[in-house]
């Protein structure tokens, strides 16, 4: 047992120095002015209406982003569960490939694409098709999160549906369930423990972005971890960033047990 | 004779290339406990799957009551199936569960009620309709899995091994269990099985199947007393199997020496298999026996003692409530219609394998 403990020792020190610390340091600093003393202003700045807006946008733009990730991912993730082994790995591959790549780079990658003058505009004008002009709106954003966090989503629902009994579903067909009726009452029920992991992993990355809302938003939408972001850099001030980072903590916290409370198996806390 | 319910007409299946079934003929008779019996790999799992609807054959017909159901998905079909592995909905109470088949055909709620009462005192689980199915033990989620099934009223009851995962008490009451409900009900059940045990005590009919055929169709008592080829005789029971030559009618000569028997029809001077129970075997005084021999070994077995005789460089298995000591001299006696003759296999599935419960 002593042994064991010690293996710990490597993590727990990172998790102090790394985790602990730099969290109470947050909460330091968002409790407290630039002299020192303690203050609940920098909490209360999420109050004004650029920040309300901030943070309003973020909501949406990540609610729309997880929602598309659902729809996109579920499909797939049946049609995944339902191919054999071989042929399912292939395609989880295709899925995966991209994740190995880095997500700053991936991004980038995109802003080129939707440019006015990017790659796929210039194949539109060749091809003398309205060009496509969405570069520095909500929906490249949006966009961009979902190519992003799309196999987050896949993967948790695709391995609940895998471990999901052949025969359960077979008695559900058996009992006289046509098969809308077998998805519905039987299957989607039974994957609820991967949709809430999904969401989960979707919903709290893109919740906190700045980086592609930064790329391909042209810094002209603001969502609320580009606030913070600027209250770190450009204002240097560390206590209105840190007040306003508690704020997010706690909403993502919130939203958390709320979606939390529907999963049952405990599953879904894969973040 | 009761009519003839499900006829299965020459089906062929194979899963990749491989075939599993192979040109099956079977009917079922109303009010019948037919099981399907035979190693894993025989093919009677997936003729029971074809029943149900989860498989359909690459060729051939599934008859019921007159109707050609081949093509019907499962939720078509008057049948209902209680799996291996119990297949309850998880995220539904044991009442939900009952009543799933039920909602989807749109009965009343007190009609539901009442249905869900009587199937749970049927499966003496009273009481049980607010827990949930993982709260359950084994055997209480297999009653409640037949519970959900019956519900339904099927004109057939399928059953995939559903003992297979209790353990030996709790099957052997479940067998008679099975039995009540079967009379209670007066349905017919399918069943399937490796247990040659289970089959014996349960049905009306066995068929034995190995290598997707079918090896026999019969009574317990005909199975058993009156194997037709090695493979049935060595996979129900434990049995002497020894090479044989049939002289002439009621005459055969086994291990060089004539025996009497019954059997007719084998021609003259054939090779055939004889087939003799242990428990048919009489150990005798030398000077009373047909063949003498030494006992070689001895083994208590509870209610009977399990002996090997060695006689003509034959290692008899014998069976009795009597205990001859190792190293006896002893005659060896068969009443003839106790000798079994069978035809030599003529083709691999029909060959005994030594699989032994």
């Amino acid at each position: 047992m002593k042994n064991k403990k010690l293996l710990a020792g490597p993590y727990l020190f990172w998790s102090v120095a790394f985790v602990v610390i730099p969290l109470l340091m947050i909460v330091y600093y968002g409790l407290t002015d630039t002299s020192g003393a303690f203050t609940w202003d920098n909490i209360a700045k999420i109050t004004t209406p650029e920040n309300l807006k901030a943070l309003g946008i973020a909501v949406l733009l990540s609610v729309v982003s997880t929602v598309i990730c659902l729809l996109l991912a579920y499909p797939l993730a049946m049609i995944l569960s339902a191919k054999s082994v071989s042929q399912s790995s292939f395609i989880v591959l295709i899925f995966i490939l991209p994740m190995w790549m880095n997500f700053l780079l991936r991004t980038l990658a995109w802003q080129t694409l939707l440019e006015k003058t990017g790659v796929i505009n210039s194949i539109l004008n060749v091809l003398h098709l309205p060009s496509l002009d969405i570069i520095n709106t909500p929906y490249a954003i949006i966009l961009g999160m979902v190519y992003n966090f799309l196999p987050f989503m896949v993967l948790p629902i695709y391995n609940v549906l895998i471990k999901l009994d052949r025969d359960v579903i077979n008695a559900a067909r058996d009992l006289g369930a046509n098969s809308r009726t077998t998805f519905f009452k039987i299957i989607l029920p039974l994957s609820m423990p991967g949709i809430i992991s999904g969401i989960t992993m979707v919903f709290v990355p893109a919740l906190t972005t700045f980086v592609i809302s930064d790329l391909l938003g042209g810094g002209k939408i603001l969502m609320i971890g580009n606030v913070i972001e600027q209250a770190f850099k450009q204002g240097s001030n560390w206590n209105v960033g840190s007040g306003l980072s508690l704020v997010l903590m706690i909403f993502i916290i919130a939203s958390m047990a709320v979606v939390a409370k529907y999963d049952k198996d405990g599953e879904g806390t894969a973040f | 004779m009761k009519d003839k319910l499900i006829d299965l007409v020459n089906i062929t299946k194979s899963f990749d290339g491989q075939t599993v079934l192979d040109e099956l003929n079977l009917y079922i008779r109303e009010n019948e406990f037919l099981t399907l019996l035979g190693p894993s790999g025989c093919g009677k799992t997936t003729t029971l799957r074809i029943l149900g609807g989860f498989e359909t054959p690459d060729s051939g017909q599934v008859i019921f009551n007159g109707e050609d159901i081949t093509k019907l998905p499962p939720n078509k079909r008057q049948l209902n199936t209680v799996f291996q592995k119990y297949a309850l909905f998880s995220h539904m109470s044991i009442a939900e569960n009952i009543a799933f088949g039920l909602k989807i055909k749109g009965k009343s709620k007190t009609y539901i009620q009442d249905k869900i009462k009587y199937a749970l005192k049927l499966v003496n689980l009273e009481g049980f309709e607010d827990r949930s199915p993982d709260s359950l033990s084994g055997g209480q989620q297999q009653r409640i899995a037949i519970a959900r099934a019956i519900v339904n009223e099927p004109k057939v009851l399928l059953l995939d091994e559903p003992l297979g995962a209790l353990d030996l008490k709790l099957r052997q009451d479940m067998q008679y269990e099975l039995i009540r409900l079967k009379n209670e009900l007066g349905i017919t059940f399918i069943y399937v099985t490796h247990d040659q045990e289970e089959a014996l005590t349960m049905s009306d009919t066995i068929v034995v199947m190995n290598q997707g055929y079918i090896q026999q169709i019969g009574t317990p008592e005909k199975i058993y007393n009156e194997p037709e080829n090695a493979f049935v005789a060595d996979f129900i029971g434990d049995s002497n199997i020894i090479p044989s030559l049939m002289v002439e009618d009621k005459l055969v000569k086994i291990l060089g020496v004539p025996f009497k028997c019954v059997d007719t029809g084998f021609g003259k001077n054939k090779p055939v298999d004889v087939v003799i129970r242990p428990e048919d075997i009489d150990l005798v005084s030398p000077a009373d026996g047909t063949m003498t021999g030494i006992v070689t070994h001895l083994i208590f077995k509870g209610v009977h003692y399990e002996m090997e005789v060695t006689a003509n460089n034959f290692e008899w298995l014998v069976h009795s409530t009597d205990m001859v000591p190792v190293g006896t001299e002893v005659g060896i006696k068969v009443d003839p219609f106790d000798i079994q003759i069978m035809n030599k296999p003529v083709s691999e599935d029909e060959e005994a394998v030594g699989v032994e419960e």
